[in-house]
């Protein structure tokens, strides 16, 4: 037993891609057997991915899902912020300029109102909820934004912890409805297309949700969105301390 | 380019390391313009370095001056990272902390259900205006 733990701890990387490996195997068959394909296998793969992480965060207490495991700790640098992005940037390979800019302003726009269209819904469930201090409802609706953007502004602007904590929770609810819903709504909002792909990600902006969310959708799609979903964050917390947080205060 | 791989076959596999690296090279300059752009903003945080990379990797594969580092073996080494994103992607949903998304209460469930509504129904609409706007200027 001591030898099975010290060889898979020591080469936790490799684990992580046998057991992705297995993870998306049994994705595809089963998309195939149980939806005869009508569910993308890398739909159920990242379903699977998120249950485990569900799994892992209730045995082990801790906020990396599977990673903290110690076995599965591989996952944490195989699925991490590095190996993300260094996987969205390869996907541009290929892209053609004039697809990027047949969506070029549309896109600028959709991240400006996309971080703006979820911080006044966040806000407005905050006070629907009791909350009537600027900085807890700027903070709140800051989380709406992404889970970066929430604890960011909150501790900008000094919002309590458990306020932070409830915007890290909001925008970690976001990220992975995105994760979810995404395929299943794709062909009612029209996202089928490089051009609407693009304003999409400016919407969601949740990085790790819209690279899941097109990936299980079409991964012809994953570079436009990521593209403007990449801007959302920083625009975020651009916005979020500083506009945002005076016209919240303003009211109250 | 057969003739190449018989006679060199060692030379020209090694090539897959000049995509990687050119790669490698796109993310570091947009991560570093990111966050010298964050910096500039005075927010904490990288703004748009992975799409700042991405537009570097889109120039370089449509331009002929980088065609040695985007062909054959070396592109090879870019289309195999391209490749490995979903698994990547399912790597990153099984550490994501679901545990704490689920634990927020009903308050965190709700801003977070809503902003992703809100959102999705506003995916048509933009995507109208963007369709919209070059029509628009073709007629004058």
């Amino acid at each position: 037993m001591e030898i099975f733990e010290t060889v898979f701890i020591r080469n936790n990387l490799i684990v992580a891609f046998a057991v992705v490996g297995c993870v998306t195997w049994v994705s595809y068959y089963l998309a195939k057997k149980l939806t005869n394909n009508r569910i993308h296998g890398s739909a159920i793969a990242i379903a699977l991915g998120l249950v485990a992480a569900y799994y892992g965060g209730i045995t082990t207490g801790g906020s990396k899902g599977v990673a903290d495991i110690a076995l599965l700790g591989g996952i944490g640098l195989m699925g991490g912020g590095m190996m993300r992005d260094f996987a969205i940037v390869a996907t541009a390979f290929g892209v053609q300029f004039s697809e990027l800019k047949k969506a070029g302003v549309a896109g600028v726009i959709s991240i400006f109102a996309g971080v703006i269209a979820s911080f006044v819904v966040g806000a407005v469930v905050a006070i629907l909820f009791g909350y009537t201090d600027a900085a807890s409802i700027t903070t709140i609706g800051a989380g709406a934004v992404t889970y970066i953007v929430g604890p960011v502004t909150g501790e900008a602007i000094g919002a309590s912890n458990e306020v932070i904590t409830l915007s890290v929770a909001a925008g970690l609810v976001k990220s992975i409805l995105v994760m979810i819903g995404t395929p299943l709504v794709a062909k009612y909002i029209g996202l089928d297309n490089p051009q609407s792909a693009m304003v999409f990600g400016g919407l969601m902006g949740t990085t790790s949700g819209v690279a899941a969310g097109l990936a299980a959708t079409d991964p012809k799609l994953v570079p436009y969105g990521a593209m403007t979903a990449t801007f959302y964050t920083g625009i975020g917390c651009l916005l979020g301390p500083s506009i945002l947080f005076f016209i919240v205060s303003s009211i109250y | 380019m057969i003739n190449q791989i018989t006679q060199h076959p060692n030379k020209e596999k090694i090539m897959i390391i000049y995509g990687v690296a050119l790669l490698s090279v796109c993310l570091i300059l947009g991560m570093l313009l990111g966050e010298a752009l964050g910096y500039l903003l005075g927010v904490q945080a990288n703004v748009g370095g992975v799409g700042i990379a991405m537009l570097f990797l889109v120039f370089a594969s449509n331009s002929p001056y980088f065609k040695a580092l985007t062909e054959g073996a070396a592109g090879a080494g870019i289309t195999f990272w391209s490749a490995m994103y979903i698994p990547i992607v399912v790597a990153m949903a099984a550490q994501q902390n679901v545990a704490a998304a689920l634990d927020g209460g009903v308050l965190a469930l709700v801003a977070g259900v809503a902003a992703v509504v809100v959102s999705f129904l506003l995916v048509p609409v933009l995507s109208k205006i963007g369709r919209g706007s070059p029509s628009l200027s073709e007629k004058h």
